[in-house]
């Protein structure tokens, strides 16, 4: 946590956004046993409470995210999980009042609610995806090119290059790039959706968040961003919402269940909906309440 | 009224419930044609006697000289047998042909003659310069209030007291403008007086609707884009203001409409009732700022109060009401196209 803490400050005229990146060669990247194991934790939550306000949103909450997984977050509506997920790239500081009372969040061992975190660095490197897409009244090649511009990338063949392999990433470059001067409002809703994770990925980030993306989408539409994921989950660390059992199951690796603010369980993936350890998580995944 | 029996179970039949409501929708419709036809003889009489003076049957058709040259008196004389109605340029040359004029009984009338250019142009600064500091620094405050101050009893305070502000009424603002800028400051009597004079009248409906405007740009625009990694003022430059500028410029056509039309902030802070000179043809570059301009509406009061009513004078008051009608409706209408423009290319 020491060593690494001058990553996330706010030195953006200095430090590479590549700073973030460097995977298993840093040190304190590896946590204890890293080496080993290919289960590398890259976010650790360690006991966190939230609170809006004056009501608690998060109860002593504690899990550790692993890179280059897929992470799905479950439970009944209400329970914490897109304020947890909301957590992690400081969204949250949107929100008036809101704090976390105790506990902390590290990513990389860097405490990302330190003060001498810089957000918008944190943010580009932790994208989100929303449950309602919301693509910018743009072209879809400004769309995609938001993100670098803001960075100060100009040169039209770096962006060319990163419209194209974006959206090639988020499967949809068949689809538009006949009309990438179109506005990004004209797409379908699920076309709309993969265009905002394509947008996500043209920064690069290490780390995406995903609040529902699929509910708003008919089934042909939810099959293909899940298919994404499952291309994405090899460059990218993937942490998703989702109130569809079926989805967690099939694109996640491991799964966190929660109710009333609490972490009730946590494992793999398969376990969970296998093997549950908790009896309501059981009576969750099986579809008996929730 | 007996109800004949009826041929099928949905037969109308006048019941007084139904004669009620005939009858009060007919009040209804009456209220709104009556103020339709009030506004119809208003823009009726205007445009009829004033089309007149504006327009010609002769080639351009248009009374250039009307709408082109500066005020002049108008003398009215009769010379051998003729009454002859001349203005100052042409009753001096009509003077050095025939001296004995200067002895003959005539009336003059001020302003009846020549044209209304200087208050053409004067209302047209008017409007461009306070609308640009109306909308500068409303705009500003919008996004203040609207993006970045927290929401407590200070900004509800300032909120109230912006919308009481709307309704104070513009003479009031004329007097604030006469004691802080004309005396305190020491602008005098000059464009730049009226320029914020105006724009302090229109600021407060500025604010209040670009926060509307600002308000309706959608949560998820912002928080897209800040989930890319940008700064607060990065998003609301590049992801929030395109989307809510028509919004904004739809208020501003209303004050547009307002800074235009008002005479009583501007006739103790920037009127002239007459200035021989354009705004442009100045000694030193300053005197652009600092020097009084003739306007429409104020133009207006003048020759409709100050001058006597007749044959003679009605040329240039109708003849300037219905320019400054008209002028009014050009600029709002290249609003509405520019807003319009912006419209089709921001929607969501
Ligand atoms: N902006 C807010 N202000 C106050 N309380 C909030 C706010 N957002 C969420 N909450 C409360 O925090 C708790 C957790 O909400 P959260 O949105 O994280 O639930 P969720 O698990 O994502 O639910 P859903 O599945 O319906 O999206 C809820 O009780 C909710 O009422
Ligand atoms: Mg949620």
């Amino acid at each position: 946590m020491v060593t690494t803490a001058p990553i996330l400050m706010d030195t953006r005229p200095v430090a590479p956004a590549s700073t973030f990146r460097p995977t298993t060669t840093t040190p304190a990247a590896a946590g204890p046993g890293a080496q080993a194991a290919p289960a590398e934790t890259l976010i650790d939550i360690d006991h966190v409470d939230f609170f809006y306000g004056a009501t608690q949103a998060l109860h002593d909450v504690s899990l550790r995210i692993e890179n280059r997984k897929v992470t799905a977050f479950i439970g009944p509506s209400g329970c914490g999980k897109s304020t947890l997920l909301r957590c992690l790239n400081r969204m949250n500081d949107l929100i008036d009042g809101t704090r976390i009372a105790k506990g902390s969040i590290r990513i990389r061992g860097v405490d990302i609610h330190q003060h001498d975190v810089d957000v918008i660095e944190l943010r580009k490197q932790v994208g989100m995806v929303f449950q309602k897409s919301n693509p910018f009244p743009k072209s879809i090649y400004e769309n995609i090119t938001y993100g670098l511009r803001l960075q100060g990338v100009n040169n039209k063949a770096r962006l060319d290059e990163v419209v194209e392999k974006s959206l090639r990433g988020a499967a949809l470059w068949d689809e538009v790039k006949d009309r990438l001067d179109a506005s990004g409002l004209g797409l379908s809703g699920g076309q709309q959706q993969r265009l905002c994770i394509a947008r996500a990925i043209a920064v690069e980030p290490e780390v995406i968040l995903m609040d529902e993306p699929c509910s708003a989408l008919d089934p042909v539409a939810t099959a293909k961003v899940e298919e994404l994921i499952q291309e994405l989950r090899t460059r990218f660390t993937i942490v998703i919402v989702t109130h569809n059992m079926q989805q967690a199951a099939r694109c996640s690796d491991k799964t966190a269940f929660f109710y009333m603010g609490k972490l009730i369980e946590y494992a793999d993936t398969r376990d969970i909906f296998t093997k549950p350890a908790n009896a309501q998580t059981e009576a969750y995944v099986s579809g008996r309440f929730g | 009224m007996s109800t004949p029996t009826p041929s099928h179970v949905f037969q109308a039949n006048l019941t007084p419930a139904r004669r009620r409501e005939s009858l009060i929708f007919g009040l209804f419709g009456g209220a709104t044609y009556l103020v339709l036809l009030c506004g119809a003889l208003v823009f009726g009489t205007i445009i009829f006697k004033g089309a007149g003076t504006v327009f010609q049957a002769k080639a351009p058709f248009i009374n250039t000289s009307f709408l082109l040259d500066a005020p002049e008196s108008l003398h009215v004389f009769q010379f051998e047998g003729k009454k002859m109605e001349l203005g100052d340029r042409a009753f001096r040359l009509f003077q050095a042909e025939h001296p004995e004029v200067a002895k003959l009984k005539q009336e003059s009338y001020i302003y009846s003659a020549g044209g209304i250019f200087p208050c053409i142009v004067g209302t047209l600064l008017l409007v461009v310069g306070s609308m640009t500091i109306a909308l500068t620094l409303g705009v500003s405050a919008a996004i203040y209030l609207n993006e970045y101050a927290r929401d407590g009893m200070f900004i509800r305070f300032i909120r109230l007291a912006i919308l009481n502000l709307a309704g104070v009424p513009s003479i009031v603002f004329g007097l604030f403008g006469f004691g802080m800028f004309v005396i305190f400051f020491g602008w005098n009597v000059s464009l730049i007086a009226g320029w914020f004079t105006l724009a302090f009248m229109v600021l407060p409906v500025v604010i209040t609707a670009s926060e509307e405007s600002l308000k309706a740009v959608p949560k998820g625009f912002r928080e897209g884009s800040l989930a890319l990694g940008a700064t607060k003022w990065q998003t609301i430059r590049k992801n929030v203001l395109p989307y809510a500028l028509p919004g904004i410029l739809t208020s501003s056509i209303l004050g547009i409409a307002r800074v235009a039309g008002e005479t009583a902030p501007i006739m103790f802070t920037a009127a002239y009732v007459v200035r021989d000179k354009l705004p442009w043809q100045v000694d030193k570059f300053s005197d652009f700022f600092f020097q009084g301009v003739m306007a429409l509406p104020y133009h207006i009061y003048v020759v409709s109060s100050k001058i006597p009513q007749n044959e003679y004078t009605e040329r240039v008051q109708y003849g300037t009401a219905f320019v400054f009608l008209v002028l009014v409706a050009m600029i709002a209408t290249t609003s509405i196209i520019l807003r319009n423009h912006l419209r089709n290319r921001y929607k969501w």
